[in-house]
């Protein structure tokens, strides 16, 4: 019965990233620049690897930039992420009450939005004559309208926060909820303080639900390109899934994005491998 | 088990506890009595969410408002009209060839993939179910692993086998199946499973004990028991495919092959008009309608087993 689905997971799933490797492993042809794939390891070749890599690191590295933002931008939009969906995830899981239903709902609803019109509504709102810099010129926070749109790391990384913060608040949601109260109210009972009970009691019982979190909404972001394109546009703050993007879309270019796939993959491996080992491990007691 | 029996905010009974506070905490003596509580309500973490839903849900209602603008401006109101939605010749969603195509094909799109997805998926689970040992873990993992891989890792070498190794795959509508099937075949995978494991064995085994064949007890016991997930794992494959962008797009050979979301992605910085709100907006309502559509009916569905709903939930939690 588990055949089909298997033999469509081999045949879509682990031979494109074979065929990967072969056209990052291969050659280009020199005059048309199209890649060549190279299906045999033995003969695979390290020219376009190297050639990419010394573009990030060596001198006169082109790329070096885009990848130093990735971390940069990933970082602080993760950070964020944690920072709102913390609280918020905490207040519906214990505070939720009878509005628990109708919060989570709206927690949900961004799931069913389609990201490109959560993304068209910020770039209306965020127009050189959109609401927001009307908003703050009007209150007069601002003396001329702001160019929001104009290539800003601000706006790429608020972008980025509103985009995954869902996904850190549902993981976040999940775990908290399974935190039983009475330990909190042992804690407060015995003489915690607030905070001393969220430091010693809450916080520990949450921590690898943290790091789930912060790699959910990380993973998705590193890959993310047309946050940055809507948002911004501009080679100054692109990351690498627009490196990826761009090569990918440019003729002549595509062993060069196969090349760049495969080094983002290798980066991604160790955090995938915990979030699948972990929630594989949470799983089986509940199995049991 | 411990949500039942959760008091719903404060304790009742701990609220006056104003005087033992005093002598306790002479420091805080001084502040007002509601502080002093132990067990107030969190003001601050309330408006926090609050705010934080306004921020979450407020640009998509206004989004939605201005698709009925009767003028050109996404940020001026202009009075109310169905303008870009049909009434303008030219440039509605209905009129505009290129939208109405896209719409189209998201709804085609959506379709083809569910009708492939989710059979897979079914048999798979049920395969894997009585298979367990190391073949199960290894399908198990690849299923998590897609919940996290960057979607554009996989749509970019998805690409590259198509246009290197299976020339034969034409660009468009049955490459973007492909892809799009690859992708969404864990839903009911897991959706499956998780009710596969709550359903247990006993069913099939009584079935068998009275005489069914093994295909017996699988059409006529197991599959109307595993209908609720197969059900919820269509619709949220659906939905989800609706929204879909990144493989669509990278799997897309011209404009006919672009759905919604790729005229969105590509019209917002060029060439905006209201219109694309409109679009967005039919968008949101196809997937807000199938996924309440899909959640009544999964209610009705299982309403005979009220507390087995974790299935839903699980997948949720883990998206």
């Amino acid at each position: 019965m588990a055949a089909p689905a298997a033999a469509w997971l081999a045949g879509l799933f682990l031979l494109p990233f074979y065929v990967l490797l072969a056209i990052a492993f291969g050659t280009v042809d020199p005059l048309f620049r199209t890649p060549v794939p190279e299906w045999n390891p033995r003969y695979w070749d390290t020219t376009q690897l190297l050639g990419t890599v010394r573009d990030i690191v060596g001198r006169g590295a082109f790329l070096g930039p885009a990848v130093a933002r990735t971390l940069v931008y990933v970082a602080c939009a993760s950070a964020l992420c944690l920072a709102i969906g913390y609280p918020v995830a905490w207040f519906v899981a214990r505070y939720g009450g009878r509005r628990r239903t109708p919060l989570l709902v709206l927690l949900l609803a961004p799931f069913w939005i389609s990201y490109m019109m959560r993304l068209l509504a910020w770039v209306n709102l965020l127009q050189t004559d959109g609401l927001v810099n009307r908003a703050l010129t009007g209150l007069g926070l601002l003396d001329q309208p702001f160019e929001w749109l104009g290539g800003r790391p601000v706006t790429v990384v608020s972008g980025l926060v509103y985009g995954y913060v869902p996904y850190m608040i549902l993981v976040l949601f999940a775990a908290l909820d399974r935190i039983d109260p009475s330990l909190l109210e042992a804690a407060r009972d015995l003489g915690a303080s607030r905070a001393r009970t969220f430091l010693r009691v809450a916080l520990p019982l949450s921590r690898s639900a943290i790091l789930t979190g912060l790699i959910v909404v990380a993973l998705p972001m590193s890959g993310d390109y047309f946050t940055n394109d809507l948002l911004s546009g501009s080679p100054h703050t692109a990351m690498s899934g627009n490196l990826i993007n761009d090569a990918v879309s440019t003729p002549g270019q595509g062993g060069r994005g196969a090349v760049l796939v495969l080094l983002l993959m290798t980066v991604l491996i160790p955090p995938m491998l915990w979030y699948v080992t972990s929630t594989a491990r949470q799983d089986r007691p509940e199995a049991a | 088990m411990s949500r039942a029996a959760r008091p719903d905010g404060a304790p009742p009974g701990m609220a006056g506890s104003g005087v033992g506070a005093e002598t306790l905490q002479p420091a805080t003596a001084h502040r007002p009595a509601w502080w002093r509580n132990p067990w107030r309500r969190p003001a601050f973490l309330a408006a926090f969410t609050w705010l934080y839903l306004a921020w979450s849900i407020l640009p998509i209602v206004i989004a939605v408002l201005f698709s009925f603008n009767a003028g050109r401006s996404r940020s001026t109101w202009q009075g109310f009209s169905l303008r870009w939605y049909w009434r303008d010749p030219v440039l509605s969603v209905w009129h505009d060839g290129t939208l109405r195509a896209a719409l189209g094909h998201s709804v085609e799109l959506a379709a083809l993939t569910t009708l492939i997805a989710v059979p897979l998926g079914v048999a798979f689970a049920i395969g894997v179910d009585r298979w367990r040992g190391r073949v199960g873990r290894v399908f198990t993992f690849q299923m998590l692993l897609t919940f996290v891989l960057p979607e554009i890792l996989l749509a970019v070498a998805i690409l590259l086998l198509v246009t290197n190794m299976l020339e034969f795959v034409p660009l468009g509508t049955t490459a973007q199946v492909l892809g799009l099937v690859t992708f969404q075949l864990s839903y009911p995978m897991v959706i499956c499973r998780a009710r596969l494991l709550t359903i247990g064995r006993e069913y099939e085994e009584a079935a068998r004990d009275l005489g069914a064949s093994p295909a017996q007890a699988l059409w006529r016991v197991l599959l109307p028991l595993l209908a609720p997930a197969i059900f919820a794992s269509a619709v949220l494959v659906f939905a989800d495919v609706i929204d879909d962008f990144v493989i669509v797009r990278y799997l897309s050979a011209d404009a006919a092959s672009e759905p919604m979301s790729v005229k969105i992605y590509a019209g917002t910085r060029s060439s905006p008009t209201p219109a694309l709100n409109a679009l967005a907006t039919i968008m949101l309502v196809f997937t807000l309608v199938t996924v309440t559509l899909g959640y009544l009916a999964y209610r009705r569905l299982t309403r005979d087993e009220r507390g087995r709903e974790p299935a839903v939930r699980e997948l949720v939690a883990r998206v």
